[in-house]
């Protein structure tokens, strides 16, 4: 079977018959798919939103005043306000900011992380792949909150311990994925091409064979965003993620949920966004995966 | 069969023992050491050596280690700091009502999702199928503890058919089943979605093989092709997943017990985590590591049980 040296590439990583769509090409693709248009509405509104917070919020997110607690919404607070008389709508607002934040550092180190190791435990020698396959296997065995609680009890609670949690516990799932990539074009001809002409590893590494995995490996972090944006709203909810007064709509959630009774505009406030935020992820990075790896679709 | 079993338990033991050494090497590597945050900023030298004593901190590392491993597998996790019980019983007082849950949990979503996702296959494309589909993707992605909250809103606060707190009395069956409701929907509904999605993906797949277009051929009723050859094999995909569910329904879990103020491991963990109860930490996340390991085990044991060819394959 002779292959000319640029068609290994293509063949490798992308499924025969499917030309990548580029540029404004994908946005048309996606407006197509009701779902996909609908996710698109829903995340731009969520970055937008994130990005100029300060501007749109309405009040101090996390101004007090106590005069107005459980204020029920009217004009001049549209979700209402909470046990300490904080706007709910400021609040939310400036809690999609934390969301956004968590949900890409997150996503980009865990990326980074699980391309690396995926990329040594794929292309090195046997020995090594099986030490990091055991590992990865050994985290992901972890249900993660019960890891992320480990590491909280002994570290405390900050912004960076509740990233490097996420990201720790979703690493593996990203090695495995680039691993098995790995094996798969390692031994292709274009990669025999190069190491014959004498490569080094990390010249075949990080400019053969990376560029070929980052395709579906960027389509399974961003279906991810929705899940650690979850996963931080739950720790906090748990009164464990970002410290407060930070307002994370988990932590929204958690100090609503003390006053169910009371008023309940501010769990219906604090869970609403973290509902559009998820849906409308998930349905961007469906929409993404059909448009640009069919084959994906059959993991179910 | 029996040298696969063999080596899936192999693999199973080897995971939980990197799993331990994980969990050690994260506690006791770390600056600082247990007893000290157990204690909290404003203990004494002298209580924290007694601590350290205690909890045989003072020796060195590999000896740490080997005693770790000793007691765990003599099912000694160490003692409550606080109530100074063994972690143990703790842990297994509270075992019964997570697990409890995640059957029920998982046993609506089995109930309902495997007949929704193998109806949607067969009758691709219509509206009920494409219906199914984007609820699916609706119920995966709505965090669990939003639904149990806004649950607890409808069914508890608004309606008040249901109860919102606890897990009903001790020995009265009727009135813990009555309690299950409510946490078993908020933990199940993801569920659904992912399997009735599951099922149509692999029952699609299946009923494009060529023993269905025989069976078709011979004239068989189509019921009993989608159920005696079809489904059959579009299940085994659900049963590898439903072995790594667990890990996933148990952090779920997590958050539904503390929704609902019921007792369980989730429960424990979150108690312990703001006691600093170190100890109980430790006995909690081992033990979830361990059931993780046997069910993942026992899944895959099923699977090449079903289907020879997974056999083979390790």
């Amino acid at each position: 079977m002779s292959v000319p040296a640029s068609d290994p590439i293509a063949s490798a990583a992308l499924p025969a018959g499917t030309a990548a769509p580029r540029g404004a090409g994908v946005f048309r693709q996606i407006a197509r798919d009701p779902m996909g248009l609908l996710g698109l509405t829903l995340a731009t509104l969520l970055v937008v939103t994130g990005l100029f917070a300060d501007w749109l919020a309405p009040y101090d997110p996390i101004g007090i005043d106590v005069r107005n607690r459980f204020a029920d919404p009217s004009w001049a607070h549209p979700l209402g306000t909470d046990n300490l008389g904080r706007d709910l709508l400021s609040r939310v607002i400036a809690g999609s900011q934390i969301a956004l934040i968590v949900a890409f550092c997150t996503t980009f180190l865990a990326m980074i992380g699980g391309l690396v190791l995926g990329l040594i435990a794929g292309y090195g020698p046997r020995w090594l792949d099986n030490t990091l396959l055991l590992l990865f296997d050994s985290i992901y065995s972890f249900p993660y909150i019960m890891l992320a609680l480990a590491v909280i009890t002994l570290f405390g609670s900050s912004f960076f311990i509740v990233i490097l949690v996420i990201a720790v516990t979703t690493l593996p799932a990203y090695a495995r994925l680039v691993r098995t990539s790995t094996l798969g074009i390692k031994n292709s001809e274009f990669v025999l091409a190069e190491r014959s002409l004498g490569a080094r590893a990390p010249r075949i590494l990080f400019r053969h064979i990376m560029p070929n995995i980052l395709g579906p490996l960027l389509i399974i972090v961003s279906m991810d965003i929705p899940v650690v944006i979850t996963v931080e709203a739950g720790l906090s909810f748990l009164g464990l993620g970002v410290p407060p007064p930070a307002p994370s709509w988990g932590r929204i959630l958690n100090e609503g949920y003390s006053f169910i009774r009371q008023s309940y505009w501010i769990v219906i406030a604090g869970g609403l966004p973290l509902i559009l935020a998820t849906l409308g992820f998930t349905f961007l990075g469906e929409s993404l995966r059909d448009i640009f790896d069919p084959k994906l679709r059959k993991r179910g | 069969m029996l040298i696969y079993a063999l080596q899936r338990i192999g693999l199973a033991m080897l995971i939980c023992v990197v799993a331990m050494t994980v969990l050690f090497s994260i506690a006791y590597v770390i600056p600082g050491d247990p007893a000290s945050i157990t204690l909290g900023p404003r203990a004494t030298p002298e209580m924290r050596e007694a601590l350290r004593e205690r909890m045989g901190l003072d020796q060195p590392l590999p000896i740490q280690l080997v005693n770790f491993f000793g007691n765990v597998l003599t099912g000694d996790l160490g003692v409550d700091v606080w109530s100074k019980r063994p972690v143990t019983t703790i842990v297994f007082d509270a075992l019964p009502y997570t697990l409890a849950l995640a059957a029920a949990g998982l046993g609506w979503a089995i109930l309902l999702g495997i007949p929704l996702g193998c109806y949607s296959a067969i009758r691709r494309n219509t509206l009920i199928d494409k219906l199914t589909g984007v609820i699916s993707v609706g119920a995966i992605s709505v965090p669990s503890f939003v639904v149990a909250i806004y649950g607890i809103l409808i069914f508890a606060v608004g309606l008040r058919w249901l109860p919102a707190l606890g897990a009903g009395a001790e020995g009265d069956l009727l009135d813990q089943l009555w309690h299950l409701i409510l946490p078993a929907f908020a933990i199940g509904l993801g569920w659904v979605g992912y399997l009735a999605r599951l099922v149509r993906a692999s029952m699609l797949e299946v009923m494009s093989e060529n023993h269905v277009r025989t069976a078709r051929a011979f004239g068989l009723p189509e019921r009993m092709i989608v159920f005696r050859y079809a489904l059959r094999i579009a299940v085994l995909p659900t049963v590898t997943l439903l072995g790594i569910a667990y890990g996933g329904l148990l952090s779920n879990a997590v958050f539904v017990e503390f929704v609902f103020n019921r007792p369980g491991i989730g429960q424990l963990a979150v108690a312990a985590v703001n006691t600093r109860n170190y100890p109980v930490m430790m006995g909690a996340t081992l033990t979830t590591v361990f059931l993780f390991a046997i069910c993942t085990m026992i899944a895959d044991l099923i699977v090449a049980l079903l289907d020879p060819r997974v056999r083979a394959s390790l």
